[in-house]
């Protein structure tokens, strides 16, 4: 007779049943093991997916745009009347007024970021950098909806105190609120390679009687050059891409000039501006919208790569 | 024979000493800046909104009498966006970093997958918008309700868990899944057991700083094509809807018109700030008390 032996199941099992039934977990196990790999490998392919979803969708519609507008019209139009009967499609008053915004936001983001990396990492002590850490990452934090907000009903009616021709919609105000909102990224991006430079070195240079700006300036800043500058490149393409900001405190004003405080439109202000407006599928309105947001991508795409390459092509190893 | 001349050491260390000093302050006061901003934003948007804020201004419908206009529906679409939201981008992020910490070979496909995402979190969200524009609202015909904004929102917060969950998953020390494998446990006995649990919080971390980024993103929403005036209570992921931050969005591009429309804006910037507030503290809250160190 065989043995009987009590089972987990509170089951009388005989030893034969209880291989029986050993096998059959080991083989649902082993189908697990075989199966969750791929799904997990269908999972992960979906953000490859997103990509190539942004990326034809892009495309498709924007071959159909320049199919109306001709390629060249568009990069050198210096003309965008996108509604009415006779429309026109020129991308450089967009272009500039993308460029213009980004440049404002740089001049206030690159100083005071490195600036404040530069406090925080060489000069702070560990007390005052745990204080003034949090500050930034809030700032960081805050939506950009409330930097226009900021920007339209604050910063703007502040300007025009001191300089009168500024219109009340304008790129100026925007611009700087932009620089405001990256200047978190800048500086935590900057104190990280900075904090990776050895100390050593900065010993070496304080021991030869160097002060601690000298220090900065010479030894901490020149070591961790690739990484302060693709914290500029990403900052960059931040501004770029940064949407409510241009859209609420800007205006939709297609100028196509120079002067900051004028209102002009971006790249993004304007993809807000026509889908907000319901731009009828097939018409070259709607289709201008994907060759405008394909000229971001690119643009964007294009600094993020920069970014990635600084960062492993020059990064000093200790 | 003297080698340095002490006066002339003197002289000179006295200028550079000075120009030392001069950017320390400047250092510190480029420091302060953001705190000043902070400080005036905060208080702007907490003088014009907070006077407006009540019962009323939380329970009501939209209205375009700013007396009486209130936020409930944005509040109940938040409520339903992050209800999509959540899940997908937690099956999606959490699986995508398992798949890569765990199972992909160190080659070509995982670092491509890797470079992938980066550049994936570079996209402008704007772009986003358009790519659930394109695909989830007019392709698959859902219209903007609140399953494509939340699936968009998904795939924009996407990185932000990949890369918190990688991070979280990498912390856990081999010698755990040694011991579960010596055990006889298989590998997804392991992962299942043993990783994730030690791993969930750092994951849950970067799951609410991913929601805090969804309530907080406008443009991919406004983009898809959110009503600025939209009556009906949304009621389920296939309704339309509004969110907080699209509702500040109309009422400041319209407070040129109606001024009483920039404090609804700054009231609602006061809810939505109030609820960022809440939800980073929980995060760090987890990240402090359930955090283990090997």
């Amino acid at each position: 007779m065989a043995k009987s032996v009590v089972h987990d199941s509170g089951k009388k099992l005989n030893v034969r049943e209880i291989i029986q039934e050993k096998k059959k977990t080991k083989s649902i196990n082993n189908t697990t093991e075989k199966l969750i790999p791929k799904i997990l490998f269908g999972i992960a392919a979906i953000s490859v997916f997103t990509t190539i979803g942004i990326v034809l969708t892009l495309l498709t519609e924007t071959i159909a745009f320049f199919r109306d507008v001709p390629f060249i019209d568009f990069f050198t139009g210096t003309k965008l009347k996108p509604l009415g009967e006779n429309a026109v499609f020129g991308v450089l008053p967009l272009l500039t007024g993308t460029l213009i915004s980004t440049g404002i936001a740089m001049l206030v983001a690159i100083p005071v970021g490195l600036m404040t990396a530069v406090f925080l990492s060489e000069y702070a002590s560990e007390k005052t950098r745990r204080l003034l850490k949090p500050i930034l990452e809030v700032l960081a934090g805050i939506p950009t909806i409330v930097y226009g907000f900021f920007a339209f009903t604050f910063v703007t009616p502040l300007l025009r105190s001191f300089i009168p021709g500024l219109e009340p919609t304008n790129i100026l105000s925007p611009g700087i609120v932009m620089g405001i909102m990256i200047i978190p990224m800048v500086a935590s991006l900057s104190e990280d390679a900075m904090s990776s430079v050895p100390n050593a070195m900065r010993e070496g240079a304080l021991a030869l009687g160097a002060t601690k700006l000298e220090v900065t300036w010479k030894v901490v800043i020149p070591a961790a050059i690739s990484g302060i500058i693709a914290s500029f490149v990403l900052g960059i393409s931040r501004a770029i891409g940064e949407t409510m900001i241009v859209a609420i405190a800007s205006g939709s004003s297609k100028n196509f000039t120079f002067d900051v405080t004028q209102s002009m439109q971006t790249m993004t202000a304007y993809i807000v501006e026509v889908t907000g407006g319901e731009a009828a599928a097939g018409t070259t309105l709607y289709y201008s919208l994907y060759a405008v947001a394909m000229t971001l991508f690119v643009f964007t795409l294009i600094m993020n790569l920069i970014a990635q390459y600084i960062s492993r092509r020059f990064r000093e190893e200790y | 024979m003297k080698y340095i001349d002490s006066t002339q050491v003197h002289k000179k260390m006295g200028t550079r000493l000075i120009a030392n000093t001069l950017a320390k302050t400047l250092f510190l006061l480029a420091t302060l800046f953001g705190l000043v901003v902070l400080i005036v934003l905060i208080y702007r948007v907490l003088k014009d909104g907070l006077p407006w804020i009540n019962m009323d201004f939380l329970t009501n419908r939209l209205s375009t009498d700013p007396g009486r206009a209130g936020i409930w529906g944005a509040i109940m679409g938040t409520f339903w966006l992050m209800l999509v939201v959540a899940p997908v981008t937690m099956i999606l992020g959490i699986g995508t970093a398992i798949y890569l910490e765990e199972y992909a070979k160190k080659g070509r496909v995982s670092s491509f997958i890797k470079t992938n995402i980066s550049n994936l979190a570079g996209v402008p969200s704007v772009v986003f918008g358009i790519l659930g524009l394109t695909v989830f609202a007019r392709a698959l015909d859902l219209g903007s309700v609140v399953l494509a904004g939340g699936l968009t929102m998904a795939l924009l917060v996407l990185p932000v868990v990949v890369v918190a969950s990688q991070e979280a998953i990498r912390a856990v020390p081999q010698f755990l899944r040694e011991a579960s494998y010596g055990m006889g446990a298989t590998k997804w006995q392991t992962i299942k057991n043993v990783v994730l649990p030690a791993a969930i919080p750092g994951i849950l971390t970067g799951v609410i700083l991913a929601l805090s980024r969804a309530i907080g993103e406008t443009a991919p929403l406004v983009v898809i094509g959110i009503p600025a005036l939209l009556i009906p209570i949304p009621d389920g992921i296939f309704d339309k809807f509004t969110i907080l931050p699209v509702q500040i969005y109309y009422w400041t591009i319209d407070s040129a018109l109606v001024a009483e429309y920039a404090n609804l804006a700054a009231a609602t910037i006061v809810i939505l700030l109030l609820v960022l507030f809440v939800m980073n503290s929980i995060a760090i809250l987890i990240r402090n008390k359930f955090q283990k160190r090997y």
